[in-house]
């Protein structure tokens, strides 16, 4: 996906679980490798376990910090719902990375409304390439399932074009000090799943 | 060497180099990070004021006594600012003042949508809109040598997209001013009728240079291209037509504020159709019109909202993106919800029990309005609650029960409070005041404030007494308690609505995201004792979910605040752990 002028990938999930973080390292990563590099997100009322998006597009020039519907190359979505919620944002021949993880909103914790139960099956039916993982799980098995959003990164950097080391530093750069080793091992864990 | 920065980072940055070295505001999303990140060069002295009147104060003191000076706000903050900012407006500045507005079109953080261009036209003052992270830097100081060529307070108006986007900015040093001197000088800065009728003189004087100014202003500039349509845009909505319509010849305006109305009529001879894209009102389509051009604006493009790439494709061009379909789908909502272990939230489940009139006010609490607590009946601006409370008890007043509680938090109590609770004690009001004093401004991000006893470069300060203040304001019935403890909650609200005129309730108890370990572990729920009546979930915790008709707390969003062991009637919630 690098054969055009703007690479756009759409950054989804729920206030808290490292989104913003998560797209400071791709922006670094852009920034590193010599692109031209925007990222938008809106934080406030967000953070207080709302829905959060962050925008990263990077190529030759960029004008507008946010993607436009239909034109995200990658849906980097945190969370089963959030996926379907921002996928009108992906292009026909986008790709969607999603973490297999459900969290319930207020209203469905609640019991006003429904959680979708046919997510996985919806989203194949609205993408070109699905690709589905129990990042939690692994970053458990990394040493701590906070790290998903790092294992996230891992997965995605299989379709990007940047080097691992780039990815690396970039993430040494961000988290604390004592956690660097497992959040490093999870970007491992999420590059290399199946 | 470039650095990816936010639009608010790079002020920040801007203002380093340009050598500020006075810098205050009062937190407010999308503008707080801008004085976050001038904190951390210790050169400028930077700080938390209690609202955006003093900041503005502050900061234009320094500057009239020779300093360069930055005060940054959101948009509503200007209207709290704004008696200060117009009779700046007559007196001018010494050094360079810089008032930064940081506007919220498609409200993601606020009450309204307002369009501060007005205020900087209203205040006849110059006003800059940075387009990206790098005009943010570069417009800090241009700003502040706008200000000191003509003596005059400058806006530098951004919105959202700019505070919030992160891109390139090529950063330099810091280059060193000499702090101007001061001289009294009472015709210029005494604004007594005598001499503002003086200064108004050269406020119209001024306009007119600055007129000519913004003609050969290097960011008013031309981008040459197709003329078929010809745009107009500045601040963000100039990324957004340079996205939709590449080959577009564009009018890119940095400076809105006068616009170089002649440099516009030769673009517009040059364009076969000219459209203003701008986001909001029509501030540049009016005055255009105004000149005589004939434009293209709010005809064709919406009043509300942000606008985006796709929205002028198809508005300009009629183009429309294919996207995976999404329309077919309806998705529960997820808005933002009070915390896990909110203090707050023990009120509200108090409250919702009362026969009472809640005029509520801004901070996290006002999530209290959404479902399952639906606790507020009014909410409009910074410290709102306790003045409206008082008109509402009046009109109110004969119908059964209906006494008003104003609910409000420790920041903006100190920020807009004070005043309308002194009116309270005078006109004797009867109401009663909920100060949610969680010890820290939580909604923007945890910013200190005077309760706190923390300033924001991290000085030891005097911590406010906030008992001292509403007995000296004369309040004769001044409570403190733990809003965690619910029976103590209800008692200590009910007497206070049993007083003869304005009576305090201080529901204390730190935020739980600045103090995690206040409570003693996460709830459990035994399924054997629980008959799934679902009251725990009526307060509307995020770590409390039913599925298949089985009442969980997940541990690990639970805190151990305790409410739902509290209001639980069968005694089927403990401390996870313990039997």
């Amino acid at each position: 996906m690098t054969n055009k002028e703007t690479t756009n990938i759409l950054i989804a999930g729920v206030g808290g679980q490292g989104i913003l973080l998560a797209s400071e390292v791709i922006a670094s990563v852009c920034l590193t490798a010599g692109y031209d590099v925007k990222q938008s997100e809106v934080h406030g009322m967000a953070q207080r376990g709302g829905s959060v998006t962050s925008h990263v597009r990077f190529g030759k020039t960029v004008y507008s910090p946010t993607i436009e519907k239909g034109k995200a190359d990658i849906l980097l979505s945190f969370e089963l719902l959030e996926t379907l919620r921002w996928i009108d944002y992906l292009s026909t021949d986008g790709t969607v990375i999603v973490n297999t993880l459900r969290i319930d909103p207020m209203t469905v914790a609640g019991g006003s409304a429904q959680y979708p139960d046919n997510i996985p099956q919806e989203l194949q039916s609205r993408c070109r390439q699905l690709v589905a993982v129990n990042g939690s799980e692994l970053a458990l098995q990394a040493g701590n399932g906070k790290a998903v959003n790092i294992t996230l990164l891992g997965v995605l950097s299989r379709f990007l074009e940047f080097s691992p080391e780039l990815w690396k530093n970039a993430i040494a750069a961000r988290v604390p000090q004592k956690t660097i080793p497992i959040n490093l091992l999870a970007f491992d864990y999420g590059r290399n799943a199946k | 060497m470039k650095q990816l920065y936010s639009g608010d980072e790079a002020v920040a940055r801007g203002a380093w180099e340009a050598g500020v070295e006075i810098a205050a505001a009062y937190p407010g999303t999308p503008s707080t990070e801008i004085l976050e990140n001038i904190a951390k060069y210790k050169d400028i002295y930077a700080e938390w004021s209690v609202n955006e009147k003093v900041a503005f104060e502050v900061a234009f003191g320094g500057a009239v006594a020779g300093k360069r000076a930055l005060a940054a706000m959101k948009h509503v903050g200007v209207n709290v600012a704004a008696d200060a900012l117009m009779t700046a407006a007559y007196t001018g500045v010494n050094a360079g003042f810089v008032l930064v507005s940081a506007d919220d079109p498609g409200m993601h953080s606020s009450q309204n949508e307002q369009d501060n261009r007005y205020l900087a036209k209203f205040a006849q003052i110059p006003m800059l809109e940075p387009a990206d992270s790098q005009e943010a830097k570069d417009f800090v100081r241009l700003a502040l040598e706008i200000s000191e060529q003509y003596d005059t307070p400058v806006m530098l108006r951004m919105t959202t997209r700019v505070c919030h986007g992160k891109g390139l900015v090529e950063t330099g040093e810091r280059i060193s001013i000499l702090p101007r001197d001061y001289v009294k000088d009472p015709q210029k800065y005494v604004m007594i009728p005598a001499n503002a009728r003086k200064r108004h003189v050269i406020v119209e004087q001024r306009n007119k240079k600055l007129a000519e100014f913004s003609e050969q202003f290097s960011g008013n500039y031309v981008i040459p291209g197709d003329t078929s349509i010809g745009i107009i845009a500045g601040g963000i909505s100039f990324q957004y037509a340079r996205e939709a319509m590449p080959n577009a010849a564009i009018f890119k305006l940095g400076m809105t504020n006068p616009l170089p109305i002649k440099k516009i009529i030769d673009f517009a001879e040059q364009v076969k159709v000219l459209v203003v894209v701008e986001e909001l009102e029509p501030f540049i389509e009016e005055q255009l019109r105004a000149a005589g051009i004939i434009v293209k604006g709010k005809d064709i493009l919406p009043r509300l909202g942000e606008y985006s790439p796709e929205l002028l494709r198809e508005k300009l061009t009629g183009q429309v993106t294919p996207a995976a379909p999404q329309e077919a789908l309806t998705l529960p909502g997820r808005p933002p919800v009070m915390c896990a272990g909110c203090p707050h939230r023990a009120v509200f489940q108090v409250l919702k029990k009362m026969n009472v009139v809640v005029s509520g006010d801004i901070g996290c609490y006002t999530l209290s309005t959404l479902p399952p607590l639906n606790t507020m009946d009014t909410v409009v601006c910074m410290g709102s609650s306790i003045g409206m409370a008082q008109g509402m008890v009046r009109a109110l007043e004969g119908k059964k029960n209906k006494r008003v509680v104003s609910v409000l938090g420790d920041s903006t109590f100190i920020h807009s409070g004070i005043p309308s609770l002194v009116n309270a004690v005078y006109n004797r009001a009867n109401i009663t005041i909920i100060i949610l004093d969680n010890r820290i401004t939580a909604m923007t991000g945890h910013q200190q404030n005077p309760g706190t006893g923390v300033t924001l470069q991290g000085q030891q300060a005097h911590e406010f007494d906030f008992v001292a203040m509403a007995q000296a304001a004369g309040v004769g019935s001044v409570q403190i308690v733990d809003p965690i403890d619910v029976e103590e909650t209800k008692a200590a609200i009910t007497r206070a609505l049993e007083q003869e005129g304005p009576s305090v309730v201080i529901a204390r108890r730190p935020c739980v995201l600045v103090d995690r370990k206040q409570y003693e572990g996460p709830m459990q729920i035994d399924p054997e004792k629980c008959r799934v009546c679902k009251i725990c979930l009526r307060i509307g915790c995020p770590a409390i979910s039913i599925e298949n008709e089985t009442i969980r707390i997940d541990a690990s969003v639970c805190f151990g605040c305790s409410l739902c062991r509290q209001v639980c009637p069968h005694e089927s919630i403990s401390l996870a752990g313990m039997e």
